[in-house]
């Protein structure tokens, strides 16, 4: 036996498990002409009360369903099936994340194609999810007006794994004296050219532009690629 | 804090390569963590501790080599730094970019393993 270490190489990303889960998941929802939309925020920023409306609205017109994580309760699952959409709740036990394999295991026996939307709502935490892909098509990061203008500074790396911004709440924007200016111009810093969305949950104000941006993805999905 | 789901992911990584090419034991672990990835270093080198408990690798080190954050510039047309996380911009010219080519790492690069 030789005593004296070796040094061999590796070069293996750590979360490769979780990535092949994902693209695997990508694949599935693209066979199935699914749009998936994610939603990551910090706890209590809005985002059953923004996911509940959406349901809503998009139940109108467009088969939707939602997957949502929450440590522990079926509350949320209890609240998004007021909107009559298919509502599955993960319960995560300790973790902070939801992980692509969940995704699947929730998934297991659902017929996607019957889909338009799924969403998925994460566990409420600005830190963790940003690791984990879940073979979404979209990633919104929501904060609330009540949050303060600076989050996007405090947690650079979320707002770089995600797609669009949502500012929720909007109807609390005066009474807490919320600086758009201010809460755009930090969400351009950690991420330049980022969408940015501003909605009120409550009144419906700015559900229209979001509603109009997910079809456009939806068309866009099933619009056969030219040549 | 996911970092002690990274941390056990690392070590059952370690263990399967190590096992691969027949080593008796690991001594340290080398990996890139990148200031995009999510992961603290602190906390992630105090979950590997942990995660070695009951495992071959107990004892073994993390060596972690942080890997700052590369944008492409669209103006200066090259890899640039960022002068800070907060600011998404070339840190020669300015020009604001969302377009990161590193720093999203968290790769076990290597193993230093006795046989």
């Amino acid at each position: 036996m030789n005593s004296q270490p070796r040094l061999v190489e590796v070069r293996k990303n750590v979360l490769r498990q979780n990535d092949l889960a994902a693209r695997a998941l990508r694949e599935q929802f693209r066979a199935a002409g699914v749009f998936v939309v994610s939603l990551v925020s910090s706890p209590g920023s809005g985002k059953t009360a923004f996911l509940e409306r959406t349901l809503t609205l998009l139940r109108q017109s467009c088969n939707v369903a939602a997957l949502v994580g929450d440590l522990a309760t079926e509350n949320d699952a209890m609240r998004l099936a007021r909107s009559e959409a298919a509502v599955k709740q993960i319960t995560t036990g300790t973790l902070c994340h939801l992980e692509a394999a969940m995704v699947q295991h929730a998934l297991a026996g659902w017929d996607l194609n019957q889909l338009d939307f799924l969403f998925i709502e994460n566990v409420g935490n600005l830190v963790c999810p940003s690791s984990y892909d879940l073979g979404e098509n979209l990633r919104l990061v929501l904060i609330s007006v009540t949050e303060g203008e600076d989050k996007p500074l405090k947690y650079p790396t979320i707002f770089n794994s995600a797609d669009v911004a949502v500012v929720t709440k909007m109807d609390l924007a005066l009474a807490v004296e919320f600086d758009w200016n201010l809460a755009y111009g930090n969400i351009q810093a950690v991420r330049p050219g980022m969408r940015v969305l501003k909605v009120s949950a409550k009144t419906g104000d700015g559900m229209d532009e979001y509603m109009g941006l997910l079809t456009a993805h939806l068309d866009e999905l099933r619009t056969p690629a030219v040549r | 804090m996911h970092e002690l789901s990274i941390a056990m992911g690392i070590v059952e990584m370690a263990q399967e390569e190590a096992e691969q090419r027949g080593a008796v034991q690991v001594t340290a672990v080398h990996l890139r963590l990148g200031a995009l990835s999510g992961v603290v270093k602190e906390a992630l080198l105090s979950s590997y501790e942990l995660a070695c408990d009951d495992t071959p690798l107990k004892g073994s080190r993390l060596l972690i080599d942080e890997v700052p954050v590369l944008v492409f510039c669209p103006s200066c047309q090259v890899q640039r730094s960022l002068s800070s996380v907060q600011l998404f911009c070339c840190a020669e010219c300015g020009t604001p970019t969302s377009e990161v080519v590193q720093g999203k790492e968290i790769e076990v690069v290597a193993l230093e393993i006795e046989e």
